[in-house]
């Protein structure tokens, strides 16, 4: 069984300018969103005390959220949480050395409306430890895409590093734009989607690369964009179904994987998707506007030792 | 002939695999509720502890799956989580306070696989359920107290030398020191660098020098407070009667308090910042003890049991209080004989020699004071916490004792070592607050095992459902290959002592089952391709994994550095999320490319093929 047979060269590099204004126009939306609506940034980073507690019956959140003000929470977000029996409050940073003790207030003052409340978790952040986190989280996003290029550009040649640091950088962008745009919670779990995107955006990338650059040597004649044409028509089927499994698990994730998983499966979801669709148009375009040629990608001559002496008579 | 694979490499890559299986294999046995039983402060496990706890449940009639002894404590396994409550209470009520009664899972590892180093992997807080804290050592007051330090110090000191100064004075975070000339300036400066090489001292000007505390004693200030806090909590953890905490350093100033199964947060918090104190006092001679012990207790005295239970008189008037502690140190002096080295700061120096100058042949008792939860709460269900004074130690003044003086006198080095614990327990910190706290209760804890699984589950069935219908044979390979790395992968985890399953960990198995068949793709996509182009199929397999090779591995490593990256700046969760995700790497490309090779070879190799099924 094959998805897709194909007798010919699908001409991908057609499309890359409408791809390349596509992008630039998603890429200019999701960074005016991120500083205009900024992202919804979860507990990790804020700082600050959230409480999921469990209901025998379905709760009733008004009352709950009388109770937290009685108890002088007035300032506290409550909400479902996966179920009607589940709630969720946070309870934004404040001053005094006793925030610690916030979770067990909180617990105490419920349990006062209803005794079958169920602590489920409480996680308290301190400020610092958050702001901390905010710096070491882009640190590390930094570093990683450093690391990719310098990886890439030795592997490779600097064109195709230029191209896939771009794709990847363009998936990230993305995908924080969707968290910022759905105002979705942003904590720690979806930064580790955001790295594992770049994982995965960067395998698809380095797949079609090594392809062109496979190309290049073996198919002496055509230009570079017939060539790009070529390879990417030849890993599309691997591509395609790649990403299908991938998609796969990440749906089984996202349905069945409960709620605390689930900013984890749409991060990844999304990203893979773009990742798929990237390295496709972005990684192959920007090389290609790069100027990639033939000459950039021949191995390097190996000098026969004594190659420019005479031959022996 | 083309794909034929030597024995020797099929032996190799099933032990393998049969290693990580077999480590794999203890997952599979669950875990018992279990009661365990440690020492507490003064008292060991031995065999004779083991009989009276048999006893005890005999006479319950506890239905006990198995009793064990093993590395000083005792573990009861039982059937079910409620004769788990019940054990544990009886046996708290029976054994008292000398030990230790913690509830636990229990992994219910054969003996033949523990002894060959098998066990289950570690879950993490958010599939266990339990409280992490992170607690943050306040530097600035340990820093703020050795300077304060300083400045005793450099009093006394110059005082005793005869060199004449102005003033000494704490400044923010250096020590001021003004003199009337500069004469003497030079020469104290000459003397107090000799005396204090870790310390940094700069002329401000030619009446003022000024002292500051070396890179190298700043680290060391701050390395003993966070070490200081950490033996104390591990004291105070003890008493909570948790199975498996941790108590770590983590970064330079942090604390990480980790404690499974606990749920009453409120109770480990309040447990945790007790206090602890100490204080010397002098022994009442004056008075009779046994008019006192027969209810006439002397207005100026009082009455403490030291660790045995004996009464001791003591005077109520309190010479020394354990905050002017700096260090305590067990060690043996040139006769062997154990003690225990005391420094004082300064200020209890100056106390120190006072209180004792006149007392010199008479017997001073250092008592050590706890706040203990009761497990009683008063009215807004606060824990009531209750005094517990004890005599740690009585020893006789032997001559005037200034900063530093060691108690000598002692039975063992245990008990020296002990009482070396004590005293540090006992001295001032530097003030701890928690600056994070995640507390997972256990039906969630369950919750995410359960749907952590699930989602595997449903993610294996789609992956193995497609790659059987799409590539047919060569699928089955495929498959073979992922359940294999699964196995692999929890083998693995249950092999390294570090690594700990969590939430996140679980998907990122999840996602490596989606993302490793994507070697095995791409070896399949090219073995079709040579295939279109005319060639035979057994060349057709020989290319394709050849050229497929170096493609998966650039695709692998640069995924790795993505995973690395993430392990090195993540904590908790993250890092567990990013172990899976490396160890799945590793795996998948030893299982994609390696493993599926030698069951094609096996297969097909060494045949003549009109076609393949793929």
């Amino acid at each position: 069984m094959q998805l897709l047979k194909l007798e010919n060269t699908v001409n991908f590099m057609k499309l890359r300018v409408p791809a390349l204004v596509l992008s630039t126009i998603l890429i200019i939306g999701s960074l005016v969103s991120l500083s205009v609506n900024q992202l919804n940034w979860g507990l990790d980073f804020t700082g600050g005390t959230l409480i999921e507690v469990g209901y025998p019956s379905a709760a009733n959140l008004d009352e709950v959220r009388t109770e937290l003000t009685a108890a002088g929470f007035a300032d506290a977000v409550v909400q479902n949480f996966g179920s009607s029996q589940d709630v969720l409050i946070r309870i934004a940073p404040r001053e005094g050395v006793k925030a610690a003790t916030i979770g067990d207030q909180v617990l105490a003052a419920l349990r006062t409306g209803e005794a079958g409340v169920e602590m489920r978790r409480i996680e308290f952040v301190g400020p610092n430890v958050g702001e901390e986190l905010t710096e070491q989280g882009g640190l590390a996003m930094l570093v990683a895409l450093i690391c990719i290029l310098i990886y890439v550009a030795m592997r490779f040649e600097w064109r195709f590093a230029l191209g896939s640091v771009s794709a990847l950088a363009h998936d990230v962008i993305l995908t924080l734009g969707l968290f910022s745009v759905l105002q979705l919670e942003f904590d720690l779990t979806v930064l580790a989607a955001v790295l594992a995107v770049i994982g995965y955006s960067l395998n698809d990338t380095i797949v079609v690369s090594d392809r062109i650059r496979e190309n290049f040597r073996k198919i002496r004649k055509g230009e570079p964009e017939e060539i790009i044409n070529v390879s990417l028509t030849q890993t599309l089927n691997r591509t395609i179904v790649t990403s299908l499994t991938t998609v796969l698990v990440l749906l089984a994730l996202f349905f069945k994987g409960g709620a605390l998983i689930h900013g984890f499966a749409t991060a990844l979801l999304f990203g893979v998707i773009i990742g798929t669709y990237s390295s496709v148009y972005i990684a192959s375009s920007v090389a290609l506007m790069l100027g990639v040629s033939r000459e950039d990608l021949m191995p390097p001559e190996v000098e026969k030792e004594g190659a420019d002496l005479d031959p022996m008579p | 002939m083309l794909n034929q694979t030597p024995l020797w490499k099929h032996i190799l890559v099933i032990l393998l695999i049969g290693m990580c299986a077999l480590y794999a294999l203890p997952n599979l046995y669950g875990e018992d509720n279990a009661v365990q039983i440690s020492a507490g402060r003064n008292a060991v496990v031995d065999s004779s502890l083991l009989s009276r706890v048999e006893q005890t449940l005999n006479a319950e009639n506890i239905d006990v799956k198995r009793v064990e002894f093993e590395d000083e404590r005792i573990l009861v396994r039982l059937k079910d989580s409620d004769t788990q409550l019940v054990t544990r209470e009886l046996l708290e009520r029976e054994l008292g306070e000398d030990y230790v009664v913690a509830m636990n899972l229990a992994p219910d590892t054969p003996s033949w696989l523990e002894e060959i180093g098998g066990s289950p992997m570690k879950l993490g807080l958010d599939l266990r359920g339990g409280v992490h804290f992170l607690m943050e050592v306040d530097m600035n007051s340990a820093i703020d107290k050795a300077l304060e330090d300083m400045v005793g110090d450099f009093r006394t000191a110059l005082r005793e030398e005869g060199l004449r100064y102005r003033t000494v004075r704490q400044e923010s975070d250096h020590v001021v020191i003004q003199f009337r000339d500069e004469e003497t300036l030079d020469s104290a400066e000459f003397f107090l660098k000799n005396r204090n090489r870790d310390l940094v001292f700069t002329e401000e000007d030619s009446l003022i020098l000024e002292a500051r505390l070396s890179e190298q004693r700043i680290l060391e200030v701050r390395d003993y407070a966070v070490q200081q806090n950490i033996t104390i909590i591990r004291n105070r953890v003890n008493q909570l009667g948790v199975a498996e905490p941790v108590v770590q350093k983590q970064g330079a100033d942090r604390i990480v308090v980790q404690l499974p199964g606990i749920q009453d947060t409120a109770r480990a918090k309040e447990i945790l910042n007790a206090t602890a104190t100490l204080e010397f006092r002098m022994v009442d001679q004056d008075n009779d003890i046994r008019d006192a012990m027969d209810g006439r207790v002397p207005p100026g005295s009082q009455l403490i049991d030291d660790r045995q239970g004996i009464p001791q008189l003591l005077e109520k008037r309190v010479m020394l209080t354990g905050n002017h502690i700096i260090d305590a140190a067990s060690g043996v002096d040139e006769y062997g004989i154990p003690q225990v080295n005391i420094s004082l700061d300064s200020k209890g120096g100056n106390k120190m020699s006072q209180g004792t100058k006149d007392n010199i042949g008479k017997p001073m008792a250092t008592v050590f004071i706890e706040y203990k939860a009761t497990g009683d709460r008063d009215a807004n269900g606060r824990l009531i916490f209750e005094k517990n004074e004890e005599v740690i130690n009585v020893a006789t003044i032997r001559a005037r004792l200034g900063s530093s003086f060691r108690i000598t006198g002692l039975d063992s080095p245990k008990e020296a070592r002990d009482l070396a614990l004590l005293l540090r327990a006992g001295a001032l910190i530097a003030p701890i607050q928690i600056v994070e706290e995640r507390t997972v209760g256990p039906s969630l804890g369950q919750e995410n095992i359960d749907l952590g699984m699930q989602a595997i589950m449903w993610g294996l069935a789609a992956v193995l459902v497609f790659m059987l219908i799409y590539y047919k044979a060569f699928g089955v390979v495929a498959n073979v290959a992922l359940l294999t790395n699964l196995v692999m992968i929890v083998g693995v985890m249950s092999m390294i002592p570090g690594a700990t399953l969590t939430l996140p960990g679980m998907a990122g198995i999840v996602l490596t089952v989606g993302m490793a068949v994507d070697a095995n793709v791409l070896i399949f996509e090219r073995i079709r391709e040579e295939l279109r182009d005319g060639r035979s199929p057994q060349q057709a397999i020989h290319h394709g994994y050849d050229s497929a090779f170096s493609t998966i591995l650039d695709a692998n490593i640069t995924t790795f550095i993505a995973a690395l990256i993430l392990f090195a700046v993540g904590t908790g969760p993250i890092k567990g999320f990013s172990i899976t995700l490396m160890i799945g790497l590793i795996t998948s490309m030893f299982t994609a490319i390696i493993v599926t090779r030698y069951i094609v070879n096996a297969v097909y190799g060494g045949r003549r093929l009109k076609s393949l099924a793929i």
